[in-house]
């Protein structure tokens, strides 16, 4: 810890950087940032920095609301696309209470508990999720309430910037590089001014901190140009949303625990009891993989989004997907969860999953057949019979589902538990009480 | 090792640039009739006064530093090729000069003779191969003269590799050489960090750690000539 510090400290008086920002998420997973000077973080380093948590959505507590927020050397990156201004560090911190305990309302508290049990039974838990996003059009004078404007349609935008959202994209790469994300593949997606960067797997914790990096970087390169990029799950009615599909392994030692040689599937029994894991609790955790009211107008029938429980090799249609891994390549073993969207806070959405495939493992779950049929097919008879549930399909439902999970309870721990459901009930009363355009073009001149 | 003082502050940017690159520690400061410099704990390994704007007050602060209690001395001076009829009478009020503007090589060798030959701040310890260079004093590391933003633990896996070149390393092996302890991650924590280094070292440069099949992983090129 010393030698991290020394690094940090030397770091910044030989780059002479001028500002130092403290980062942490609060529960809804918006990224929250303390900036200080080079002279501050000495003692920020030793001791953490008090500041009153009850401004922060989630952390605030009856009694004492003062955390502090202690950051983690490992984390500490210079911010290259910053660089251009003045020189400014990133450090990722833990919330804590004043003496020194971890902070119950802290989301990557929760991941960390959550990584701590994976690895009392012997595990490492990897994560790499594929990211997709909007570009749109910044146009305040709507102030979101007409249907924003993707770019390559943007009738105003001449035919050179039409490619704005790709050069924004590869940019938005290049930068992540720089900050040693490194990234597998981008790509424009299907639906107008749709991108997707998938990110190389590292460990959970890692990863949870660099989505949020990511999608600060994608969001402040657009702002830059005059765009907005959105992480919305389903900004466009008619095309498809933006999922997070997240590709995850366990590893032991440093071997891939879900790989198995003579599985037809290539799957060991441990990977055989996650994903039924994942499958008997997808409904408990889907309210905090898919966290808002417009999480659920992305998991519909007919968008490549998952809508029933079930598992296949290659079926877009399935929520638990296991890819084809390549000959001689047993450590790419992963299973591919689809239901997450982008817009969820990623400490709780990967400590949630990890739990719920923990749960299968442990409690030795039996995985139910592979069903390689598009389950968008079938009629509701026909599922019932084969026994595929269906995901929630609002946050209501989703919200019911999670509040009776003691799964969830026990992976968000209390405090985030209780703040969460509270929080999520009224966003639905909030939106229960709105009168959307919907039902005014469609009632209003023949009721 | 002490920091070096360069007058004026702010110093030119090229100055800057050259020192940061061949990692000396510096502190600038305007050395001006009646202030007198803080001394840094330690005291200042030396100084380099630049003649910009103007000669005067540089041999001014040439001067200073001189009659200091303490003195700070070496004393490097910048001057334009222009202003060197002028430095005669001022001979005794610095340890030597270069020409502005310098070559940062020429800069650097005249800048590690006064020093040496002060008894002072000796060159940092680097470690270099080929075009990457890491300060151990500093923690800091560039390619191709391009600084590297490195966290951490990315520094210390590179410094591990880097001082141990044509040697093949298991990830266990590194994993407990560079980490030392448990980490969430695990042994696949090595391939992560080495992908974020190779992804910082920039595709040219990205080959200079390369994956020794089902072994491991080796820095720069094979004893064997592989």
């Amino acid at each position: 810890m010393e030698h991290e510090k020394d690094y940090v400290l030397r770091t910044v008086e030989e780059r002479h950087v001028r500002f130092v920002q403290l980062w942490f998420t609060d529960v809804l997973g918006v990224p929250k940032s303390i900036q200080i000077t080079p002279a501050e973080l000495e003692v920020a380093l030793d001791e953490g920095l008090t500041f009153d948590g009850s401004s922060v959505d989630g952390f605030s507590r009856v009694q004492e609301s003062d955390v502090l927020a202690l950051p983690d050397a490992t984390t500490f990156q210079l911010l290259p696309h910053l660089a251009d201004s003045i020189p400014t560090a990133r450090v990722v911190c833990d919330i804590v209470n004043l003496d020194g305990t971890p902070f119950e309302g802290d989301p990557r508290q929760v991941l960390r508990r959550a990584l701590d049990r994976a690895h009392d039974l012997g595990f490492a838990f990897y994560a790499a999720p594929e990211l997709e996003y909007f570009y749109f059009a910044r146009d305040d004078a709507t102030d979101g309430v007409a249907a924003p404007v993707p770019l390559d349609h943007g009738s105003y935008f001449d035919l050179t910037t039409n490619d704005l959202g790709s050069t924004l994209r590869r940019q938005s790469v290049l930068t992540l590089e720089e900050m040693g994300i490194p990234v597998q593949y981008n790509q424009h997606e299907d639906a107008p001014s749709q991108h997707e960067i998938d990110l190389r797997y590292t460990d959970a914790l890692s990863m949870a901190d660099t989505i949020m990096t990511a999608r600060l970087v994608v969001k402040e390169l657009a702002a830059r140009r005059d765009v907005m990029a959105s992480f919305m799950p389903k900004p466009l009615a008619g095309v498809q949303g933006s999922g997070m599909h997240l590709h995850v392994s366990l590893f032991s030692g440093g071997t891939n625990a879900f790989f198995g040689a003579d599985d037809p599937y290539h799957l060991s029994p441990i990977a055989h009891r996650f994903i039924a894991g994942l499958l008997r609790h997808a409904r408990e955790i889907t309210a905090v993989t898919n966290q808002w009211v417009n999480s659920y107008k992305r998991l519909i029938v007919g968008y490549e989004a998952p809508v029933y429980i079930s598992w296949a090799r290659n079926n877009r249609s399935a929520l638990v997907r296991v890819p084809p891994t390549k000959a001689g390549k047993p450590d790419s073993t992963r299973v591919e969860y689809r239901a997450a969207d982008p817009a969820c806070n990623p400490y709780l959405a990967l400590a949630a999953v990890l739990s719920a495939g923990l749960a299968g493992v442990e409690g030795d779950y039996e995985l139910p057949a592979e069903l390689a049929t598009n389950l968008y097919d079938l009629s509701s008879d026909e599922r019932r019979s084969l026994g595929i549930g269906a995901l929630p399909s609002s946050l209501a439902d989703a919200v019911d589902e999670a509040e009776a999970s003691k799964l969830l309870a026990d992976t968000l721990g209390e405090h985030v538990f209780e703040w969460f459901v509270r929080n999520k009930r009224a966003e639905w009363v909030a939106y229960r009480s709105e009168v959307t355009p919907f039902e005014l073009r469609r009632y209003l001149p023949t009721l | 090792m002490q920091p070096l003082l360069l007058h004026p502050d702010p110093p030119p940017p090229a100055l800057v640039h050259a020192l940061d690159l061949a990692g000396y520690a510096w502190k600038a400061v305007t050395l001006a009739d009646g202030t007198s410099a803080p001394t840094p704990e330690g005291g200042w390994s030396g100084a380099i006064v630049a003649a910009d704007p103007d000669l005067a007050s540089a041999l001014l602060a040439c001067r200073y530093l001189r009659d200091g209690d303490p003195p700070t001395t070496p004393v490097l001076l910048l001057v334009g090729a222009g202003e060197l009829r002028a430095l005669g009478e001022a001979r005794e009020a610095f340890d030597d000069f270069c020409l502005a503007p310098f070559q940062p090589a020429e800069l650097e060798l005249r800048l590690a003779r006064v020093l040496r030959s002060a008894g002072g701040a000796s060159r940092p310890e680097l470690v270099c191969h080929g075009s990457l260079a890491l300060n151990l004093e500093t923690y800091q590391a560039a390619i191709g003269g391009r600084p590297l933003d490195l966290t951490y633990m990315e520094y210390e896996l590179l410094k591990f590799l880097a001082t141990h070149p044509g040697k093949v390393f298991t990830r266990e092996a590194l994993l407990s050489q560079v980490w030392g302890y448990e980490y969430y991650g695990g042994a696949r924590t090595v391939d992560v960090h080495v992908r974020r280094l190779r992804a910082k070292l920039g595709e040219e440069h990205a080959a200079l750690i390369s994956t020794v099949r089902s072994v491991g992983y080796r820095f720069g090129q094979s004893r064997w000539g592989g």
